[in-house]
């Protein structure tokens, strides 16, 4: 199918000298020019509910910044299942609402929709988060990740700290490389505090499920982790459930300090809100958003909550020496010798993986130290 | 109707009218369920101080009034037809089947890992090998169900319920472990389907076969309920088990065999699923379908002919539950508070037949 409005046809009409050449990236010059004259109209698409203190709120939080965008119009929907409604949702957004920028946040979103529907609407660029875009994908994709986990080994400085048990625990969604990485880093900073730290991980299987999350926090908890921190999508219950345990906690994906109070050490956040506004200026001042782009604390792309009042004066330090190391460029938070859970050498001795490091994305492994199994 | 009080006394008139009045019933009383829900609803979103109209000219428009907005509804139509299917065959005869969503996200499940097994074949052997392999595991789910039903008196509805639990989580434990594709990093999926074995969109209509395979089994399942001897002994035994085993009809056969065909349909959903959207098996199977299918099946009084126009609604309700979002300014729930209050109305609707005179032929004969 293509444009069925009849906005949609004349741009696409307007902009097809510019893609007489077939080059999509043409496209999208040509939708950018077009556009500083016209209102840009941006969509926005959530897999779950934008006010889940996680993942879905902090992208809300860049969608409502780039609200605040003089000369954009900017449209939401909320709890869009990576099926074909999600297909269905740009498409809506394209033909009813005459959309040329779409922000699909989730991570299956990816394939096979947005791969389906891009080269229906070369003139729409879709932007999609989650770092997947490769070369031969169309040039009318954009995707971008951050390196989070450079913030949960922040948050690990600071739950070494404050951890007098010296067991921290995390409540983890799914075995997979982001979340394995997270747990990783989380329990290497803390480590970087006080090498006899362990982390006791639990797996709930699923990206939301209140009731396992909480039960996980609480099994946390009995077995004396006093730090908790976590990788579902609203941290929400996890953060509440500890801190009325009396456990610190340390947040994810957005700001917790209202969910946790004094408990609250600080937290991984997406800063999702410059990362938007900057792409967004690219587009209107006719400019092309790089296909690929990734970035972590010193690109703004990751940012970390305020320090909460327990944080000690010792942990300040190391937090705010550390995270000046992590915007130098280059930090690793796997410095080898490292061994995974069990036993086996993961980084030889002098080997180290950096932020970027490609190995990151497709880890599996679970470092020493940590308890618990991926499958 | 108001004129029609007094019947005139026409002998040949009177008695085509005294058959489709009765027939009329089945009509009339679900449409004014559905306009008597759609009123409440309108209540409820003047109450927020939000226009009605404006709510149901965006469902028009984005359910019904352009070529995409039809393309969005069917895309969502195949799955639910399957879906209601497999709740309405069991229904007639009395079972209240509600775990369909296991059958379909295992049916997708076996599709996926047959799909696998089929790379270089033929595309029609292929697909039809995904398709049994899919349909086999949604009977056994299902059949298994109906046979705990007559050979243990397990009841079916929770039982259903739990064991769709039971699927999703093996489901889980299947494609994050043994059959997942190792270069799946962060969306454990099975290996994907070749461009062979991927189901396209028919001619015409954006939207693939499986909308005209599901439209087709259910006027196969109408054809089976209402026209043969078999359905008849199931509708028998539906409205009246007892009378039926003492009239020596084969209770036992009819419940498995009734369960085993609507698990076979839910199985070819996930099939539908797996070859026509996404391409591999995987966590965006769990989509739901199978729960909406429980509300077309019952929103269509269990006859599988109603259940197309149903499923049609149905999937125009949900393509425009987007648009109602982003111009109304309403959260996404506001279209399941809309099929709940259509639900709940067709469900009281249930309690007025046979309380109307004018649907009586009695009331239409000679005097």
């Amino acid at each position: 199918m293509t444009d069925f409005s009849a906005i949609s046809r004349r741009r696409f009409l307007g902009s097809s000298a510019a893609l007489a050449g077939a080059t999509a990236m043409g496209g999208v010059l040509g939708a950018g020019s077009a556009l500083a004259q016209t209102p840009l109209t941006v969509g926005f698409i959530y897999v779950g509910p934008k006010g889940d203190f996680g993942y879905n709120q902090a992208h809300a939080e860049g969608a409502a910044a780039v609200k605040a965008m003089p000369g954009v119009t900017v449209l939401e929907e909320e709890n869009v299942p990576e099926s074909v409604d999600v297909k269905n949702t740009m498409e809506s957004m394209i033909n009813f609402d005459s959309a040329t920028l779409i922000f699909p946040t989730s991570f299956g979103y990816f394939n096979p929709h947005i791969l389906e529907l891009a080269p229906k609407f070369p003139n729409v660029r879709f932007q999609h988060a989650g770092g997947l875009w490769t070369p031969d994908n169309p040039a009318n994709i954009g995707s971008y990740f951050g390196y989070i986990g450079m913030g949960q080994y922040l948050n690990g400085v600071a739950a070494g700290h404050a951890s007098v048990t010296k067991k921290i625990g995390f409540v983890a969604a799914k075995p997979i490389p982001q979340v394995v990485n997270n747990i990783n880093s989380f329990l290497l900073g803390a480590r970087s505090v006080d090498p006899s730290i362990t982390c006791q991980v639990i797996f709930t299987g699923e990206w939301s499920l209140a009731v396992k999350e909480a039960e996980a926090t609480n099994a946390l908890c009995d077995q004396g982790c006093d730090v908790i921190t976590c990788h579902v999508d609203g941290p929400k219950v996890v953060c509440e459930t500890a801190a009325g345990r009396g456990a610190f906690v340390c947040g994810y994906h957005a700001d917790q300090t209202a969910l946790a109070g004094d408990k609250y050490l600080t937290g991984a956040e997406w800063n999702w809100a410059r990362v938007y506004t900057g792409m967004i200026e690219t587009v209107q001042s006719g400019g092309t958003i790089d296909n690929f782009v990734r970035g972590g604390l010193a690109e703004n792309f990751i940012k970390m909550s305020p320090l909460g009042p327990a944080v000690s004066d010792a942990g300040r330090a190391q937090f705010e020496a550390t995270k000046a190391e992590i915007m130098a460029g280059g930090f690793a938070a796997y410095k080898g010798p490292l061994k995974d859970n069990t036993g086996a050498e993961v980084v030889p001795a002098g080997g180290s993986l950096i932020e970027t490091d490609v190995a990151i994305e497709s880890i599996g492994y679970l470092v020493e130290g940590v308890i618990g199994s991926t499958s | 109707m108001a004129n029609v009080e007094q019947p005139v006394a026409h002998p040949s008139g009177a008695s085509t009218i005294s058959v489709l009045m009765p027939r009329a019933e089945g009509l009339v009383i679900p449409f004014a369920a559905l306009l008597a829900g759609s009123l409440a609803f309108s209540l409820f979103l003047l109450l927020v101080g939000k226009s009605p109209v404006t709510f149901f000219g965006l469902v028009w428009m984005a359910g019904f009034s352009t070529a995409f907005s039809w393309q969005n509804t069917l895309s969502q139509v195949a799955p639910l037809l399957f879906a209601a299917l497999c709740v309405a065959l069991p229904a007639r005869l009395g079972l209240v089947v509600i775990g369909g969503e296991g059958a379909i996200v295992l049916g997708g499940l076996a599709a996926g890992v047959a799909g696998t097994q089929a790379t270089g074949w033929p595309p029609a052997a292929g697909l039809g090998f995904m398709a049994l392999c899919a349909m086999a595991l949604g009977v056994g789910w299902i059949a298994s169900i109906g046979a705990l039903r007559i050979k243990r008196g397990v009841n079916e509805t929770i039982a259903s319920l739990l064991m769709a639990y039971i699927a999703i989580a093996l489901f889980n434990h299947l494609v994050e472990g043994p059959f997942r594709d190792p270069a799946s990093l962060n969306k454990p999926s099975t290996l994907p389907l070749t461009e062979g074995l991927r189901i396209g969109e028919m001619p015409l209509i954006s939207a693939h076969w499986g909308v005209l395979v599901g439209i087709l089994a259910c006027i196969a399942c109408w054809v089976l309920i209402e026209r043969t001897t078999l359905g008849f002994a199931a509708r028998i035994a539906g409205d009246n088990l007892r009378a039926a085993q003492v009239q020596g009809l084969p209770v036992g056969r009819l419940v498995v065999g009734f369960t085993a065909l609507g698990g076979a349909f839910a199985g070819l959903a996930g099939f539908f699923e797996v070859a026509a959207v996404h391409g591999s098996a995987n966590g965006s199977l769990i989509a739901g379908y199978g729960y909406t299918g429980i509300l077309v099946a019952f929103l269509a009084r269990h006859n599988p002919l109603a259940i197309i126009p149903v499923a049609i609604l149905l999937g125009g309700f949900a393509a425009s539950s987007g648009l109602i979002q982003r111009r109304m300014d309403l959260p996404d729930a506001t279209i399941l508070v809309f099929q709940g209050m259509i639900f709940v109305a067709i469900l009281l609707s249930e309690t007025v037949y046979g309380r109307f005179k004018i649907f009586t032929p009695a009331y239409w004969e000679v005097r």
